[in-house]
């Protein structure tokens, strides 16, 4: 009874700010403006202007997520196989970064990557040629690993560190040599880890309206940024929520997938 | 050495400065059950890991066959290891788990599912293919452990202590089971515990090891009976190991008292150690033996009763079938066989040695 009170302040803070706030967007989503049902909201995501928005957040999170995971895989074995001293200093000064704010850390790489910002100060010193991707594509996916690219590396290196070492000794002494090994026990036996981690650097980046803003100079229009404008600057609450439940469907298939494959929760330790 | 599978020859090891293995000899024959006994950092899975190929030696050479395999990864020898927590795939059912090593050779599909069904007959689990490793028990993962090692047909089988997790009847059945696997199949068993009853019930050949060294290397009776040092005598069964002093060939001095023994070549009025085994200690009518006592604790053990006797100054154990009450003053009486007379070390570091043969 007594441990039924304690989740009281949990279950009145999921009511009042998830819970209710979910129940407006669908009816926000699901009526127009006289209140009528309609299914119009949803159907929106079909015209053109949208569904460029939709296809363009698609492609550039399913980049970073690419680029996430090559990334942090090796970097999830580097530190499995490290001792715990050398080990918590990496894994430290990996996650100093994640102290600061998020918007900051953008901030800060748009000063980076402006025409005449630092790195393109030091490359004209050097008398290299400029870097110019502030406001296109690739400065929004480079905005995209770097903040969300320990999300990926923690729940790989939760179930890599977890394989036991004798497994991996076992494939060995029968045999198997070291790609062998890889392929057929370590890569399956990481693979809950690695759906978590997609989840978690997808699932943001599908949905990030900042870091496009910041890095992408608004002339790049991602799905996030289409309902952020129709939110806070159209003022179409009705079209926000409608675009928000499809893109909702698409964070549900990949948690659906994630979840399938993790049954044990291994990863799930963020 | 004559028809030796394996030969280890000088093999020393540390690890952070510590010593391990310090230039440790061993011959291992074709089809013998050996194993590596000794308490816990005695060096004895140092040694196999060795042997399987997990860790280099500092110095000396590994020969299998013949030829030095000393820098050969584990994948390259014609060896397998069972290892102390199975160390199953956990992603791949019980069928697959056997394939695996057979599969990395190139083995065809159907030669692959009659060893399947031939291993899992082996091992009694005839009918397990599909089950997930996670959904058997203790004893059955390692009977797996087993038959995915032993399909492999591998010339010598390692196990480091692979009943260490069962509770004590399975690990009873699981002696009798690996005795037979062994006597079927020819392989030659290499066997790592620190449970001196599964060394003696199941070896042909079994090696004391004691903190790097190599204390004893000889049959399970010959262990048993003939301990050649204190450490042996101790770690083998119960034992009662008192100082005492050889005064010539075949008698010796015990706290005092003369007893007729049948060890000779120790010297004349030499300090040696004698070990008594508790259950060659007799109990007799005061007058009738050699020294006198009172006993002073009985605990009944189910074959036998547990007793201590207090005689000139030692408490001697003693294990019996015929209980005597708590109080009683005894005799104690041993037969000049069961006196085993051993040479006192005389510095730590020739006890840590032993008689590194």
């Amino acid at each position: 009874m007594n441990k039924k009170l304690l989740s009281l302040p949990f279950i009145f803070w999921s009511a009042m700010f998830v819970i209710v706030p979910l129940c407006m967007v669908f009816y926000y989503g699901l009526t127009d403006k006289s209140g009528a049902f309609t299914l119009d909201n949803i159907l929106a995501i079909a015209t053109a202007e949208h569904s460029k928005a939709l296809w363009e957040a698609l492609k550039l999170s399913v980049i970073s997520t690419v680029i996430c995971l090559l990334l942090a895989y090796p970097l999830a074995m580097i530190l499995c196989n490290m001792n715990v001293n050398q080990n918590s200093f990496l894994v430290l000064i990996f996650i100093l970064p994640m102290w600061m704010n998020f918007l900051l850390r953008t901030l800060a790489w748009q000063t980076l990557l402006e025409k005449t910002g630092v790195i393109n100060s030091i490359l004209s010193t050097l008398h290299l040629p400029a870097l110019n991707i502030i406001n296109t594509p690739s400065a929004i996916v480079l905005g995209m690993v770097y903040n969300f690219l320990p999300f990926m590396v923690l729940p790989l290196y939760n179930v890599l560190v977890k394989i036991d070492k004798s497994v991996i000794n076992a494939a060995y002494d029968l045999g198997a040599n070291g790609v062998q090994t890889f392929v057929r026990i370590i890569f399956p036996l990481s693979l809950p880890g690695m759906f978590s981690g997609i989840t978690m650097v997808f699932v943001p980046s599908l949905t990030t309206f900042v870091i496009s803003k910041i890095l992408g100079g608004s002339k790049i229009l991602l799905i996030g940024n289409v309902i952020e404008q129709e939110f806070t600057q159209t003022g179409n609450w009705n079209l926000g929520s409608g675009l928000s439940i499809v893109l909702m469907l698409f964070i549900i298939f990949n948690m659906v997938i994630s979840v399938i494959t993790d049954k044990e929760g291994e990863a799930n330790t963020l | 050495m004559k028809n030796a599978l394996v030969n280890l020859v000088n093999i020393s090891k540390s690890f952070d400065n510590q010593m391990v293995l310090d230039d440790l000899n061993l011959y291992i024959r074709e089809n013998e059950f050996l194993t590596l006994l000794g308490p816990s950092g005695c060096g004895k899975t140092t040694t196999l890991r060795i042997l399987g190929g997990f860790e280099t030696p500092d110095k000396g050479q590994v020969i299998f066959e013949g030829r030095d395999i000393t820098n050969l990864p584990p994948n390259k020898r014609n060896l397998n290891t069972v290892f102390q927590k199975y160390a199953l795939f956990p992603h791949m059912t019980i069928a697959e788990n056997i394939a695996f090593g057979l599969k990395i050779s190139g083995k065809s599909k159907s030669y692959i599912n009659d060893k399947i069904k031939y291993a899992l007959k082996l091992v009694n689990l005839d009918g397990f293919e599909n089950r997930m490793p996670d959904s058997l028990s203790g004893g059955q993962q390692q009977r797996i452990a087993i038959a995915r090692a032993i399909v492999n047909e591998p010339k010598l089988l390692l196990l480091d202590e692979p009943l260490g997790a069962l509770d004590l009847k399975l690990r009873q059945d699981m002696q009798y089971e690996l005795i037979r696997l062994k006597n079927e199949l020819g392989i030659t068993f290499i066997y790592v515990t620190h449970d001196q009853e599964e060394a003696l019930t199941m070896s042909d050949t079994i090696v004391v090891m004691n903190q790097g060294y190599i204390q004893q290397i000889g049959t399970p009776e010959s262990i048993y009976n003939e301990p050649e040092n204190a450490f042996v005598a101790d770690f083998i069964g119960d034992s009662n190991i008192i100082g005492a002093t050889m005064i010539r060939d075949r008698l010796v001095e015990i706290l005092g008292a003369r007893f007729d023994c049948v060890d000779t070549g120790f010297g004349e009025n030499k300090p040696v150690d004698v070990v008594i085994r508790p259950e060659d200690v007799e109990l007799v009518a005061p007058e009738e033996g050699i020294i006198q006592g009172t006993l002073t604790h009985s605990i009944f053990k189910g074959v036998h009763y547990e007793m201590e006797v207090m005689a000139n100054g030692f408490e001697w154990l003693v294990q019996s079938t015929k209980m005597v009450p708590v109080g009683t003053k005894v005799g104690i009486k041993v037969d000049p066989f069961n006196i085993q007379i051993m040479k006192k070390p005389e510095s730590e570091d020739e006890e840590a040695i032993g008689v590194n043969e």
